[in-house]
């Protein structure tokens, strides 16, 4: 069996947030940018799906600009075996959306007929929370989001899920489209050599517009701005202050 | 044309708050319809129907539903989805769950967390953990949208809708429900309580985390956690607030041994009151912070608590 797992080239992680002042979104020129932290666990549960037996093939597949090659070369140095990047856009600020980026996955899924996709189950840019499951109704596959636990056993896998009031566990029939919350693992580093060796790793590049893909966007953005500021308060002496202070205030 | 609502269900009763919270945003929009879709959920829809400003709530009682599973419920949702421009519910993890797979399903284009309705297609939203707003003009026919329920005001249960029970065909076969495994508390739920009491990696231990208990209980608060914690295993995954963990806005917040990661900050930002105890100084959280208290929190937290039960009392 093969698994398929996209990953998306975000801002890092650790790197500030700059809002342009003209309100047109979020500067990402010259910013250190990479694999959204959701999609690492999903490469890393692949990655340990093969090294248990359970898949024999990892494909990784990114959907952006032509940089993105820097993210799958990330995901083939940790482990993955092929990767397939989609040219969608050829300006890093020009986010494509995750129905365009389902119905994109879809047309590689229909080529590559993986037994199931791991995904990130949301991006730390858009913060959407969608692509997995837009391309699980795509496909008419079954779906299980947020797992914190996955285990393949023969045509079904079992996922433990993240719910709002503990959690869920699930039985879906494979195919299956599976996003992951982040308790499910802990990515592991490429090492120096596995980084050389993924240079020589296959990374096939195609166009959106060739698969036949719309991704013209269905939400118009009309600004992006700053969060309301909220003002730093003052340091209390103890805590008599801060329960008098609270009272005061009518907080207690 | 009306607004369907898919109710937030917990097993077959009627999450309220959240609930009501998604009729807030809806109401401006048009005729709100709320659908509840479990087994045995009369109990649910005659909840629902005391909301006010709905005008109708549909109950299929049907096993099918009963879990919570997204596949069956994403497609009884398109199949009443005709008579509706707008599909909402609040942002919770089972709506999170289902509402994409519908929109799918529909062709159109998902807008989860808003907080705040501009108008019937435009619409703000949390993006970047929360560091930036964008406001986002929808060109669907139909709008799937997830509410933050932070932002909106429950309304009140005072109203009357009729209930129509309607029934659907659909099976469901792609995925079966297992098990859940969701802890029994006495304590206010964390996205709708009106104090909430969390813990960070300061508070160094699953033992330690007893006393942030204590205080919250003092308090009548829920109680949450930061990621740090939770990673650290000192506290479950349900209680993590943040980008990717609950967003919560209650009265008071208190900030336990977190230093303030903006992915924590995101999910407490609009706290009215946020009390911060820290024994770093440059701590982060406490550039957020209404009052702070730099120091132990292991003397501090206590001696808040005594407090608390004198002047509670």
């Amino acid at each position: 069996m093969k698994v398929l797992v996209p990953v998306k080239r975000v801002i890092d992680y650790n790197v500030k947030v700059r809002v342009k002042a003209d309100g047109a979104g979020v500067d990402l020129a010259n910013v250190k940018m990479s694999m959204n932290p959701f999609d690492e666990i999903a490469v890393e549960e692949a990655i340990r799906l093969k090294e248990a037996g359970k898949v024999d093939e990892v494909v990784v597949v990114s959907i952006g600009v032509e940089k993105a090659q820097e993210t799958l070369r990330t995901a083939l140095a940790m482990g993955a075996d092929r990767a397939i990047l989609v040219v969608a856009t050829d300006d890093v600020h020009n986010d494509i959306e995750p129905l365009a980026v389902a119905k994109i996955l879809k047309k590689i899924v229909e080529k590559e007929e993986p037994g199931i996709v791991i995904c990130g189950k949301q991006a730390i840019d858009n913060d959407l929370n969608a692509t997995g499951q837009m391309l699980s109704a795509l496909l008419g596959w079954s779906q299980a989001t947020f797992a914190s636990e996955l285990s393949i056993e023969g045509d079904k896998a079992i996922v433990t899920r993240e719910v709002d009031g503990g959690l869920q566990t699930i039985k879906v029939n494979l195919p299956s489209v599976v996003t992951v919350d982040l308790r499910l693992n802990e990515p592991r580093y490429a090492s120096l050599p596995n980084i050389m060796k993924a240079k020589k790793k296959p990374l096939d590049v195609v166009n959106a517009e060739d698969l036949g893909v719309d991704v013209s966007p269905r939400l118009k953005i009309k600004n992006t701005g700053e969060p309301e500021a909220r003002a730093a308060g003052i340091k209390v002496g103890s805590v008599d202050e801060l329960v008098e202070k609270l009272k005061e205030m009518g907080a207690v | 044309m009306a607004v369907l609502i898919l109710a937030e269900l917990n097993g077959n009763q009627l999450s309220e708050d959240a609930t009501a919270k998604a009729v807030s945003a809806a109401k401006e929009l048009g005729e709100v319809h709320v659908l509840c879709a479990s087994s045995d959920c009369s109990g649910a829809a005659q909840s629902a129907a005391k909301l006010s400003g709905v005008a109708k709530v549909l109950c299929i009682d049907s096993g099918v539903f009963g879990n919570g599973m997204a596949e069956p419920i994403a497609d009884l949702v398109v199949s009443i989805s005709d008579d509706y421009e707008h599909i909402i519910a609040p942002a919770t993890n089972s709506a999170k769950n289902i509402l994409p797979r519908v929109a799918a399903l529909l062709d159109v284009m998902v807008i989860t967390d808003i907080t705040a309705v501009v108008n019937s297609n435009t619409f703000e939203r949390p993006i970047y953990a929360g560091n930036a707003i964008q406001t986002v003009e929808s060109s669907d026919q139909k709008k799937v949208i997830s509410v933050r329920t932070a932002n909106f005001e429950a309304v009140a249960a005072s109203g009357n809708a009729n209930i129509e029970n309607i029934n659907s065909g659909i099976v469901s076969s792609l995925s079966e429900w297992m098990e859940d495994k969701v802890a029994a508390s006495d304590r206010p739920e964390l996205t709708s309580a009106g104090a909430v009491v969390s813990g960070g990696r300061g508070v160094g231990s699953d033992t330690d985390f007893a006393m942030i208990e204590k205080l919250a209980d003092k308090l009548g608060a829920a109680v949450g956690a930061s990621r740090a914690a939770v990673d650290s295993g000192y506290a479950p995954n349900d209680w993590q607030v943040g980008q990717t963990g609950k967003v919560v806005a209650p009265d008071l917040y208190v900030a336990v041994g977190i230093s303030g990661a903006i992915q924590h900050l995101a999910g407490m930002r609009t706290s009215k009151v946020i009390v911060a105890i820290n024994t770093d100084p440059d701590a982060p959280i406490f550039t957020k912070a209404d009052y702070g208290i730099v120091g132990d929190l292991f003397k501090i937290v206590p001696l808040l608590t005594e407090e608390f039960k004198k002047t509670l009392s």
